[in-house]
């Protein structure tokens, strides 16, 4: 079983393109970050595709995984953020 | 998504809309820190124990929350400290002038990389000691002098009464501090709270300090998030008002439950002890970030026509109700602030003549915390300020709540002329006050008793 804690939630805002899937999971792979589901809407006419990723492999810092998906995303031309999950657990129950 | 997640995707695009669209942030980290074991027989010894323990206990308060903040991708937008009120670290030295501790107070915040450090205070409601007539006497100077440091001054409770001849001295000590800073439009006037029932936990700038029952050191929370709830209301234009205050009361808890969140990890990871959240719409100049604005999505043409009363009563209350649920300790002032030079739509209702000084105390009733961030004429005689903190200090003693007056008379300027603060502090037109003369009265002096609210053992 996954703990909270090892989990992360990252999401993907932007144009659509091809390319943003491929491009985001390579530097997940590269730093062995599991991708343990995919979705994908439309959220004030961004898209928007949301990853739910176990981090127990990751072999980089928390920060420099975001770095690193940051710059991947500005490539894109889409904005990519990675945040813990918890932060999405605490805001809707006690 | 599988049931693996206790949460849903809509919940997910619900944070996150809120964070990237609506401007939710937590709007302070506030580290309270005890300065009592700095009092000194001599001042320069009591300002570099000051500012050796504020960089010390302070000094990976930045860093922390920015970790924590980029970890949880939520913005944490002020890093901040409160300190016992000054007035009673300085009162053992015995000098006249503690305008050196603020200049301690200030340099400890440029060495920690903080905006505003808070509790250049004192708390006078029934009278003055020797600290505290030190602390008035340096006031226009220490606020005139350093960039940082923010002042606060208890006139007033519910239990005490009101301290008149505080109060009185104020309107000179807030006109000479305008006089001091003329060139930034009167800026020093915009570092100094005056308040009746000052809270000892506030988190928010400028009238934090960390009051006489606090423990050591402890790590308070002010949230923000009237985008949030601007954004909730705009999408049910056909709710009824009780429905209303259901949807507020849903966003206030989101918002709280994060700044619980943040607060405690915060916490942690500075091994101090977790105080409060404070439940507060803080509004910004930012786009859509602003109280005004909710009252108008509520159904006013205008922040200020009849009825902003009745709709800031409900607002306030339902962002307690929903707050009060997702966190275990609620402090500080908790409410809805209304700013006029930080809220967009509270300087347009002001431009557009919908919104008077007198409606604005009215609003102050029904929410916290007071007549704040407003400016009037600099040639606004100083008994007419000290009436106009009076008035405000009558409103939080009858009614059992914290009110503040931070009022800014602008040198120069008069009713309609526009002052630029710059940065946080926003910019504000420049209000009539009423032109009849509360001389008398304020001459008078003495003390306010105590009203009958206090008498309730």
């Amino acid at each position: 079983m996954v703990k909270a804690d090892d989990r992360a939630i990252i999401t993907v805002l932007g144009r659509d393109r091809v390319g943003i899937l491929a491009g985001i999971t390579g530097v997940l792979a590269a730093a062995g970050v599991n991708i343990l589901d995919i979705s994908q809407t439309i959220l004030q006419e961004f898209f928007t595709m949301i990853m739910i990723v176990d981090l127990r492999g990751n072999t980089l810092t928390l920060s420099t995984l975001q770095e690193q998906l940051r710059a991947k995303g500005a490539s894109l031309g889409v904005q990519v953020t990675i945040q813990r999950a918890d932060v999405f657990k605490f805001m809707h129950r006690i | 998504m599988p049931s693996l997640f206790s949460f849903t995707p809509q919940e997910i695009l619900e944070t996150i809309r809120m964070i990237q669209f609506e401007n939710l942030d937590i709007r302070t980290i506030t580290l309270g820190i005890s300065l009592r074991d700095c009092a000194a027989a001599n001042i320069e010894e009591t300002c570099r124990r000051v500012y050796e323990k504020i960089t010390r206990l302070a000094a990976k308060l930045v860093s922390v929350g920015d970790e924590v903040a980029a970890q949880y991708g939520i913005p944490i937008v002020n890093k901040r400290i409160a300190v016992t009120p000054i007035a009673q670290v300085g009162e053992p030295s015995h000098e006249e002038d503690l305008t050196p501790l603020a200049k301690a107070l200030d340099q400890a915040a440029a060495a920690v990389g903080i905006n505003f450090i808070g509790g250049f205070s004192a708390l006078v409601h029934k009278g003055f000691t020797k600290g505290d007539r030190a602390l008035f006497n340096s006031l226009p100077e220490a606020l005139a002098t350093t960039e940082r440091v923010c002042a606060s001054i208890n006139v007033a409770t519910t239990k005490a009464g009101m301290n008149m001849d505080a109060i009185s001295e104020l309107g000179h000590l807030i006109k000479e501090t305008a006089r001091l800073t003329a060139a930034q439009g009167g800026l020093g006037c915009a570092k100094l709270v005056t308040f009746c029932n000052a809270p000892e936990d506030n988190p928010f700038m400028a009238g934090a300090f960390h009051g006489p029952g606090e423990p050591e050191v402890v790590l308070n929370v002010g949230i923000s998030g009237p985008g949030a709830v601007l954004a909730a209301l705009r999408q049910y234009p056909e709710a009824d008002l009780g429905q209303l205050a259901t949807i507020i009361k849903n966003t206030a808890f989101k918002v709280t439950r994060m700044g619980e969140l943040v607060g405690r990890e915060v916490s942690k990871r500075l091994e101090v002890p977790f105080g409060i959240v404070d439940l507060s719409l803080a509004p910004t100049n930012a786009q859509g970030d602003s109280v005004a604005e909710i009252l108008e999505a509520i159904g006013l043409e205008r922040c200020g026509s009849h009825g902003t009363t009745a709709a800031l009563a409900m607002l306030n209350d339902a962002v307690k109700k929903g707050g009060a649920m997702a966190s275990s300790y609620v402090g500080g002032l908790s409410g809805a602030f209304i700013p006029v030079s930080e809220d967009n739509g509270m300087i347009r209702a002001v431009q557009e003549g919908a919104l008077s000084l007198e409606k604005l105390e009215a609003m102050t009733a029904v929410c916290s915390v007071g007549l704040d961030m407003f400016a009037i004429p600099g040639d606004t005689p100083a008994e007419v300020i000290a009436a106009i903190i009076a008035d405000e200090a009558a409103i939080g003693m009858i009614n059992n709540k914290t009110t503040a007056v931070r009022v800014i008379p602008v040198p120069g300027k008069k009713p309609g002329d526009m002052v630029e603060f710059g940065g946080l502090l926003g910019r504000a037109p420049v209000m009539a006050v009423n032109p009849f003369s509360p001389a008398a009265m304020i001459r008078r002096g003495g003390r306010l008793p105590a009203p009958l609210q206090a008498l309730g053992n």
